[in-house]
């Protein structure tokens, strides 16, 4: 083999190396969203304990008993990461394998 | 009476953040993987717009139920059409009803109306209490961030504007989510405001 099939054969696995890497990345971005909104709301609780109605519950109506923001962010996460992400991060490895 | 059992304001607003956080996962996903990606299961192309329409809808009963001032009310009504338009195109665009991309502009109309109402129906400066300062913040970001969708009607593929779009989702909701019934803003509640309450 040439050095000059050699060179140019390293350079095109570099190539898919580097676009495997790239699609792995997005792959994870897209499974790391929920959680990170999970975080998001994990850090609110955290910082305002007192949003969370149902660490003090005497004397709270039965709203302000459903109502705890950070768990909802958290739930929005939990939901984007157990429904929508599994999907969308096989549908672009196939997508990616295809190519 | 019928007050009396109603869930307060502040929690239809976090509901509604709570929707609009979603939204903005939903479109940051999107963007990521690209439209090809994203439709590869059919089901996935409604998910979005048919939130945004269902949001539209819900928010008639908030108009109906939790303003108290004709021109609350109408910012409210205003709210709840442009986000049923919006929805109601995008689904129309999903679905193979509606073929053009200009469509998306009705997107970029939903975040004008919507800005604009929210700065009109605001009658207090910036900082007479945290709701002003909400109502002022979100109106501006939402006059803003209509440019993305403007950029999408011409340039579908434009990654950094389906990002910003999906961002001004994600910002609407934590403002959305920074709302309380009388609350001050950096310190500062005006006397007029009413006493401080949760």
């Amino acid at each position: 083999m040439s050095a000059d099939i050699a060179h140019e054969l390293k350079r095109h696995d570099g190539d898919e190396l580097e676009q495997a890497r790239s699609r792995t990345l997005r792959a994870r971005i897209v499974l790391a969203l929920g959680p990170a909104a999970m975080v998001g709301g994990l850090v609110w609780a955290v910082l305002q304990p007192w949003r969370l109605t149902l660490l003090h519950p005497h004397g709270q109506g039965l709203w302000w008993l459903l109502a705890e923001p950070p768990f909802y962010v958290i739930v929005v996460g939990l939901v984007f990461r157990l429904v929508i992400a599994p999907g969308v991060a096989a549908d672009l490895e196939e997508a990616e394998a295809e190519r | 009476m019928i007050a009396g059992i109603m869930p307060q304001a502040e929690m239809v607003h976090w509901w509604f953040a709570s929707g609009f956080l979603m939204l903005g996962l939903l479109l940051f996903a999107e963007a990521l993987v690209g439209p090809e990606v994203w439709r590869r299961r059919p089901w996935r192309a409604y998910l979005w717009p048919g939130l945004a329409f269902s949001m539209g809808v819900l928010m008639w009963p908030v108009m109906a139920f939790y303003t108290n001032s004709a021109i609350h009310m109408v910012a409210h009504g205003s709210w709840a059409e442009v986000l049923m338009l919006a929805g109601a195109a995008e689904l129309g665009v999903a679905r193979g009803k509606l073929h053009s991309q200009y469509w998306r502009l009705t997107s970029s109309l939903a975040l004008v109306v919507s800005g604009t109402a929210f700065i009109v129906h605001e009658q207090n400066h910036w900082l007479f209490s945290r709701a002003a300062f909400l109502h002022h913040a979100l109106g501006w970001t939402a006059l803003v961030c209509a440019v993305f969708p403007l950029v999408l009607a011409f340039r579908p593929r434009s990654i950094a504007a389906a990002s910003g779009f999906a961002m001004f989702f994600v910002t609407l909701a934590v403002l959305l989510y920074c709302d309380r019934d009388v609350a001050p803003i950096f310190g500062h509640l005006s006397q007029f405001a009413g006493p401080m309450h949760r």
